[in-house]
């Protein structure tokens, strides 16, 4: 809704016209005094204007205390209408990827293309199917219901916060068994999907249809040939579909109703999880960075800036004019003439922000600036912004990280030492 | 590293340069076979299922990989739109391997990528994606450390147990350089294999890739000021924390540091 003040011109009309039939209606009657005086409310006389200012309507006997009164516009939150599926006449399996436990684009556009191929021969009796969306591990997002999700089978065990796609592919295989979806929809991800796709359509003895970017009506449009050449084939069970191969849920909400799963038993896995290693930060390419500290002209102390950027274990970049005064390899700059980056988080030390840098930044997640202009336009972008001096700040920064790693030590030690 | 008692092979195809779609050496299958060289030298086997055409200048994507030390290939003879995964598991099952290096997919054809996880599956080994690196292999208890790459240029250490089929990730060391004379001498085993047509991709149909269209920004709003608020608002960031003095500063910068699980 509208945070804007709408006058009413016909409630307007009637009250200035002592003829209408709703005149009495509309216009409360005068109001005497305890001695028998006419009083007037002034506060009640006009109404307030578009632009805000109060207006006195003196053509007529306009009593309007009707138009006085504000008519706040409620900034409540818009209900979508429930989309329900009570028999669903079959069902459509999406398996979500929950980077770090949350949907993602590529989650939600397979959702929604999940809903698209369970809605889509439905007629009038017919109800149509319902989208099973299943989730392994941490599930954080509490935006299920608005991203499509009729039926979720989550399974969660201490055992899916690491890598098992050979576990989890068992699972798959007893859900679908007992299940029997119409299709199967994997993201066609770097992030488990298309292994887990892959791996359950070898276990199925599937053909999948991958790279899915298009739903036709019984035909999908696949990129084949790493991308050179599309493929139109039939609809086929399994499919692992591209990010935007359709557009994500938006208008309905969805019952969201958990079917209880216990996880299978895998006897013999062959895969063994040890966990991510440390890399040199600045062995990461710049655009792939998720973290980066870029440093501009404000830096006085380029050695600590180094110090700084291996204590916190982030990919150093740089401004332009700190790659031109020969402070920083010019790979490592940012920004329109240099790298576009994608980073998480990206700490900005003495960098203004030219509008160049700012599009090389646009992709950020979060953005941190440190500098001693508070009117600079990298304050303005930032979710934070640190004025001072960036010597101080950093200098205190590193300490305070070194402090944090010393405590963590100390206690891992304690616990081993148990 | 002293692997001679492993075998190793890595199944090559022939490449296609992404604009002038030449053939050539498939950029993943010759990481593998440099992984392959690492690991056990000369000792690596390769193998190819496919067609040789008699004329050498049409070999030169295959002799490329010949150009990097190899002294042979293994040719499985099939015509050109066979199905490989049949002829290639044949092949293997006969023989007694440890390692099986692929690439993640092909540079052509449908390229999805199946290949590896349909041999696992038809042989039996365990299966590991894109990887970087193998750290170390321990013949005892048959297992193998490996490297996988993963987004953001993060890796992930993984045990796996031997035998295993991996696929070789562009993050792998970058190939050597082929070189013109080891290429020509080097020589192709050919034996004829048996033809499994692929009937369901008959009736696919295929075109160049056409440009995606980008995705519209859909504003689905009630009223015309709030379409126009949304047309033209300046994208800004939105409630942004300013902070004075150093010692506030450092602290909320850690904080958003331990938010993102960055520290």
């Amino acid at each position: 809704m509208s945070e804007l003040f709408r006058r009413d011109p016909r409630a307007q009309w009637i009250a200035r016209n002592r003829l209408h039939p709703m005149h009495q209606a509309l216009v409360i009657g005068p109001v005497f005094g305890p001695s028998g005086l006419l009083r007037k409310n002034l506060h009640i006389i006009g109404f307030i204007g578009p632009n805000g200012l109060k207006r006195i309507d003196r053509s007529g006997a306009s009593n309007d205390s009707e138009q006085g009164s504000r008519r706040s516009a409620t900034a409540s939150e818009v209900i979508l209408p429930l989309h329900q599926v009570i028999e669903p006449a079959f069902y459509v399996v999406v398996v979500l990827d929950l980077v770090s436990g949350r949907l993602n684009g590529h989650d939600k556009d397979t959702l929604g293309l999940a809903q698209q191929l369970a809605n889509r021969n439905c007629g009038n009796d017919n109800g149509g199917g319902a989208v099973v969306a299943i989730a392994f591990g941490e599930l954080k997002d509490d935006s299920l219901d608005k991203a499509g999700v009729d039926r979720l089978i989550h399974i969660n065990d201490e055992q899916y916060a690491h890598y098992n796609p050979e576990q989890r592919c068992n699972d798959l295989q007893g859900i679908i068994a007992e299940l029997d979806p119409q299709h199967i929809l994997l993201p066609d991800s770097i992030n488990g999907g298309g292994d887990l796709g892959r791996r359950l359509a070898a276990a199925m003895k599937q053909r999948p249809a991958c790279g899915v970017w298009k739903l036709n009506d019984d035909s999908v449009v696949c990129r084949g040939s790493a991308g050179k050449s599309d493929i139109t084939r039939p609809l086929s069970k399994l499919m692992l579909v591209m990010e935007e191969c359709s557009e994500p849920v938006s208008e309905t909400r969805h019952e969201n109703i958990e079917i209880p799963q216990k996880s299978s038993r895998l006897v013999d896995g062959k895969l063994l999880d040890q966990g991510n290693i440390s890399v040199d930060p600045n062995a990461i390419p710049l655009a792939e960075a998720g973290f980066i500290l870029s440093g501009g002209n404000g830096i006085n102390d380029w050695a600590q800036f180094h110090h700084t950027a291996s204590v916190l274990g982030a990919t150093e970049g740089a401004s332009r004019v700190a790659v031109d005064d020969g402070n920083m390899p010019r790979e490592r700059q940012v920004g329109a003439t240099g790298t576009w980056v994608t980073a998480q988080v990206y700490i900005a030390v003495g960098i203004s922000g030219a509008i160049q840098h700012m599009q090389g930044i646009g992709q950020c997640d979060k953005v941190v600036a440190i500098n001693t202009d508070e009117g600079c336009d990298m304050v303005k972008r930032a979710d934070i912004s640190a004025i001072g001096d960036s010597t101080e700040i950093l200098a205190r920064l590193v300490e305070l990280v070194e402090q944090r790693k010393l405590a963590k030590q100390t206690i891992n030690e304690g616990t081993s030492n148990e | 590293m002293s692997n001679n008692n492993l075998s190793v092979i890595s199944l090559v195809s022939i490449g296609e340069h992404p604009t002038s779609r030449r053939p050539r050496r498939a950029e993943q299958d010759a990481r593998a076979i440099e992984l392959g060289i690492k690991l056990v030298g000369d000792n690596l086997q390769t193998l190819h299922a496919g067609k040789l055409s008699d004329d050498p200048s049409q070999q030169t994507a295959l002799r490329s990989y010949l150009g990097m030390g190899l002294s042979e290939i293994h040719l499985l003879e099939m015509s050109e739109n066979a199905d490989a995964v049949l002829v290639i598991a044949e092949y293997l099952k006969q023989q007694k391997i440890d390692i099986i290096l692929t690439g993640v997919r092909a540079e052509n054809g449908e390229s999805s990528g199946m290949l590896p996880y349909l041999l696992a599956e038809q042989l039996g080994m365990a299966m590991v994606t894109s990887i970087a690196e193998i750290l170390s292999i321990d013949e005892v208890n048959q297992q193998a450390e490996v490297l996988q790459a993963l987004p953001r240029g993060q890796r992930r250490k993984l045990k796996i147990d031997l035998p295993f089929i991996a696929s070789v990730d562009m993050a792998a060391a970058m190939p050597r350089q082929s070189a013109f004379g080891p290429a020509m001498r080097g020589q192709f085993e050919a034996t004829q294999a048996a033809t499994v047509t692929d009937q369901e991709s008959s009736g696919w149909q295929v075109a160049d890739a056409k440009k995606r269209p980008k995705r519209l920004k859909i504003i689905k709003a009630k009223t015309a000021a709030d379409r126009f608020k949304a047309a033209t608002a300046k994208a800004s960031g939105g409630g942004g924390k300013v902070v004075h003095g150093v010692e506030e500063s450092a602290q909320a910068i850690l904080d958003l540091l331990v938010e993102e699980g960055l520290v």
